[in-house]
């Protein structure tokens, strides 16, 4: 069997930080290779040389059996390697089309552009509107349109960073059944990602990093769920399995029945800036104490539903209550809740700076910085560390324990972790579970990976073509399968 | 050779030269200079200083003009509140446009330069024009209007240490108050502004954008108060525009274009006095005054894109 990818010995440094240590990685052509590592293990760094977007400081490189020297993306894009990046790379004032027929030679063609992302659509599952511009799509189209844009350029090596992040179980199932058939057919996907289980099943080989090195590599049939924890977290982790499971007692043993309401809607409406209808009457009630699990599906009304709740947006008709500050987690930190040229000092000030007047107390922001950091273990040099030096997982924490501190009542989140290695996951997923209980506040907790929002909340509403219906459990508290029904809108 | 020793002695060569040429020619420049970083730490791309710088001297020539008889500290100050309204009002204009219909301000601010100009134009030869109605300016001011000199024998004036005070004024602003945090927060991240800062970020942005124009119509005061002591069409060679350089190579830091500015002051004095000492033609004057310009410009286009290299999210473990 031939290899589409070999990486050897590769070491990269930034600055006094070594990313990578003699790393390897080698891939077999038509298959499923499974990338694993903690945030900041170096696996987008590996990948990143692999597409020819960093060189590296020494190792070798093979790219279908001929040694590879890319000096840049293009390169490598014109041998066949397509990447689709967790930090989206597409022009938002442009349309679909013209994103696609980005960095190609002569002239550009809409109609065939077009008629090339409706025949991948048609053959992917992946559909697109090839006429939108970006900046409308929401964060999971513009996902496929990354996956869509590779596979126009041609791409047989398809490498993907965390594509499932914001895709709901649907999409995820499709792409998954997706990059079997194009590795069946004699394509090569590598994936980058920290949902183990559906990495372990859905590809043939993993390779995982741990602080820059090559822990493990093996076929994923020989080796066990717990053989791969170990080599993620080394020593450190011992053996406990510091996924969902832990989260699950706390948050289902509390009831607030009689606590106070702290977030309402009233037979709310809100059309967005085109008149479209997002939210259709809805109505309810979160109280403190309460994790209101939200699910949907993209464009189902959960994004304005959260901002309703939020006070990031204000509903057309119908009333809305809420305390004077509500913390929220959206899902794009990067754009909507840091400035990445900020210091952490300053991104913490931001928080309800719309609301101040006069001074600011410098000190006091820096004193609550220092105490976030140290909260919830942020990695980073300091207080005065631009946001951007931050890797994903720790500006996520960051973001968390910023927003608990600017409302004690209430907090509302949006895929918090999207992106998150296992360790983190878990550290955001309990602290906000956990939000709902000393002193109780309420917690409105949208996630589109439906166990994690059965893990956390404690009543779960489902929202559907604009409206919101609450659905009770099933008599396992595991069982996804009413919530999978509602989701499609068989309530 | 020298050229170069007549632009160093027009800018450094006397104290003359310094006092009353290099720092008089800095004054206007750290006005506008300050306007425009203001404006662009906010996102803002007002490159219509020049215009703003206008319209401020336009007003403050009629205000003197009108309270002539006054006493002079208040004639003086209501210059300077009248440079102040004038530009901000002229920024006013493309602040509105694009408050309430999105006009691109780069598009607004720089065609609003071509009808200040034109305006200035009309009003020294209409209802600014000196009493003999024979040239194209206005009348002068009496003494009530001229800005104090600062030094005895030296030409430098008031609006230095006006200029002074409104660069440390910034400065606070942006770095202690809520309402500096703001402009820089839209600036630097308006998504995040309006999300997380709950900013009102087109609220923050006009009130940023007149303020920018206040500062531009300030050095046009300055410079009717202080140098010319009357209106016409050629009272700022290109400040508004020299502006973008001194604010861009200070980094937008309103400390350092206190630097800037001087650098850019010596620049213009040196090089009147080279066309004047060593005979180097005005054209060729100005093709080295913009040489350097754009190598500054382009080293510090440079540094931003090394540090926009190493900020690419996720690049860095």
């Amino acid at each position: 069997m031939t290899t589409a990818l070999a990486l050897r010995g590769i070491d990269k440094r930034f600055g006094s930080t070594r990313a990578l240590e003699a790393a390897s990685c080698t891939v077999r052509t038509g298959t499923v290779h499974a990338l694993l590592g903690e945030n900041g293990a170096g696996k987008t760094t590996l990948m990143r040389i692999a597409f020819g977007m960093l060189r590296p400081d020494a190792g070798t490189l093979e790219v279908h059996g001929a040694e590879a020297h890319f000096r840049t993306s293009a390169d490598a894009i014109a041998a066949g390697v397509g990447m689709v990046h967790q930090h989206f790379m597409l022009v938002p004032a442009m349309t679909v089309a013209e994103n696609i027929a980005l960095g190609g030679r002569g002239r550009f063609d809409a109609r065939q552009t077009t008629a090339q992302v409706e025949a991948i659509g048609r053959a992917t599952g992946l559909r697109i509107e090839p006429a939108r511009l970006v900046r409308d799509l929401q964060v999971g189209a513009q996902q496929r349109l990354e996956i869509v844009k590779a596979l126009a350029h041609d791409a047989r090596l398809l490498i993907l960073d965390e594509p499932t992040g914001v895709l709901t179980a649907e999409e995820t199932a499709e792409l998954y059944a997706w990059l079997r058939r194009f590795a069946a057919q004699g394509g090569t996907v590598v994936l980058i990602t920290h949902k183990l289980r559906e990495a372990l099943d859905l590809a043939d080989d993993v390779t995982v990093l741990r602080q820059g090195r090559t822990v493990l590599e093996a076929r994923t049939r020989e080796v066990t769920e717990r053989d791969v924890i170990a080599a993620l977290v080394g020593e450190r982790g011992g053996t406990e399995d510091p996924t969902i499971a832990a989260v699950v007692p706390t948050a289902a043993a509390r009831t607030a029945s009689d606590a106070a309401v702290v977030l309402a809607l009233h037979a709310a409406h809100y059309r967005d800036a085109n008149g479209i209808e997002r939210l259709a009457d809805v109505s309810l009630e979160v109280r403190a104490g309460e994790v209101l699990g939200v699910l949907g599906v993209e464009g189902a009304g959960q994004r304005e539903l959260l901002r309703l709740l939020s006070g990031r947006l204000e509903p057309t008709s119908g009333t809305v209550t809420r305390p004077a500050s509500v913390g929220f987690i959206p899902e794009d930190r990067l754009h909507d809740a840091l400035i990445a040229s900020f210091t952490l000092t300053e991104n913490f000030a931001l928080a309800g700076a719309g609301q101040r007047r006069g001074l600011f107390d410098w000190s006091g922001f820096r004193r609550g910085t220092a105490a976030a950091i140290a909260a919830m273990d942020v990695r980073a040099t300091g207080e005065t560390a631009p946001a951007w030096t931050l890797s994903g997982g720790n500006q996520q924490k960051f973001v968390v324990a910023r927003e608990r501190a600017a409302s004690a009542q209430a907090l509302v989140v949006e895929n918090p972790t999207r992106g998150l290695d296992i360790r983190a996951t878990a550290r955001v997923r309990s602290e906000i579970a956990a939000r709902a209980g000393h002193p109780p506040a309420a917690v409105v907790y949208y996630s589109s990976d439906i166990d994690e929002v059965l893990a956390v909340a404690t009543r779960v509403v489902v929202c559907y073509a604009g409206r919101v219906h609450e659905v009770a459990r099933a008599a396992d508290p595991a069982d996804t399968t009413p919530f999978t029904r509602a989701l499609m809108g068989a309530f | 050779m020298d050229a170069l020793i007549a632009l160093w002695d027009g800018a450094f060569g006397s104290s003359y030269a310094f006092w009353s040429a290099t720092l008089v020619r800095t004054t206007p420049l750290l006005f506008v200079g300050l306007g425009v970083a203001i404006a662009f730490r906010a996102g803002i791309l007002n490159i219509g200083a020049e215009g703003q710088l206008l319209a401020g001297a336009a007003l403050a020539t009629a205000f003197a003009l009108l309270a002539a008889d006054w006493p002079r500290p208040v004639v003086v100050v209501g210059m300077i509140v009248a440079g102040a309204v004038g530009g901000a009002l002229w920024a006013g204009i493309a602040a509105l446009l694009r408050h309430r219909f999105g006009v691109l301000e780069v598009i607004s601010t720089i065609m609003l330069n071509f009808v200040a100009l034109n305006l200035v134009s009309w009003l020294i030869r209409g209802p600014l024009q000196e009493p003999t109605r024979v040239y194209p300016q206005s009348a002068t001011l009496e003494l009530s209007g001229r800005w104090p000199l600062l030094i005895p024998g030296q030409r430098l004036h008031l609006g230095f240490l006006l200029g002074l005070i409104l660069a440390a004024l910034m400065w606070w602003m942006l770095t202690r108050t809520a309402l500096g945090f703001r402009a820089r927060a839209v600036g630097a991240g308006w998504r995040a502004a309006v999300s997380a800062g709950g900013i009102d970020a087109p609220r923050t942005i006009l009130w940023v954008f007149l303020a920018s124009g206040a500062c531009a119509g300030l050095a046009g005061a300055s410079e009717v108060g202080g140098v010319t002591w009357a209106l016409y069409e050629r009272i700022s060679p290109g400040y508004g525009y020299t502006a973008i350089a001194v604010a861009l190579l200070a980094r937008l830091d309103a400390r350092l274009v206190v630097l800037s500015a001087l650098f850019f002051g010596a620049l213009e004095a040196g090089a009147s006095a080279m066309q004047r000492d060593a005979g180097v033609p005005a054209v060729v004057v100005q093709a080295i005054v913009a040489l350097v310009i754009l190598g500054v410009l382009a080293i510090t286009r440079v540094q931003q894109l090394l540090r926009a290299h190493r900020a690419v999210p996720g690049a860095h473990p």
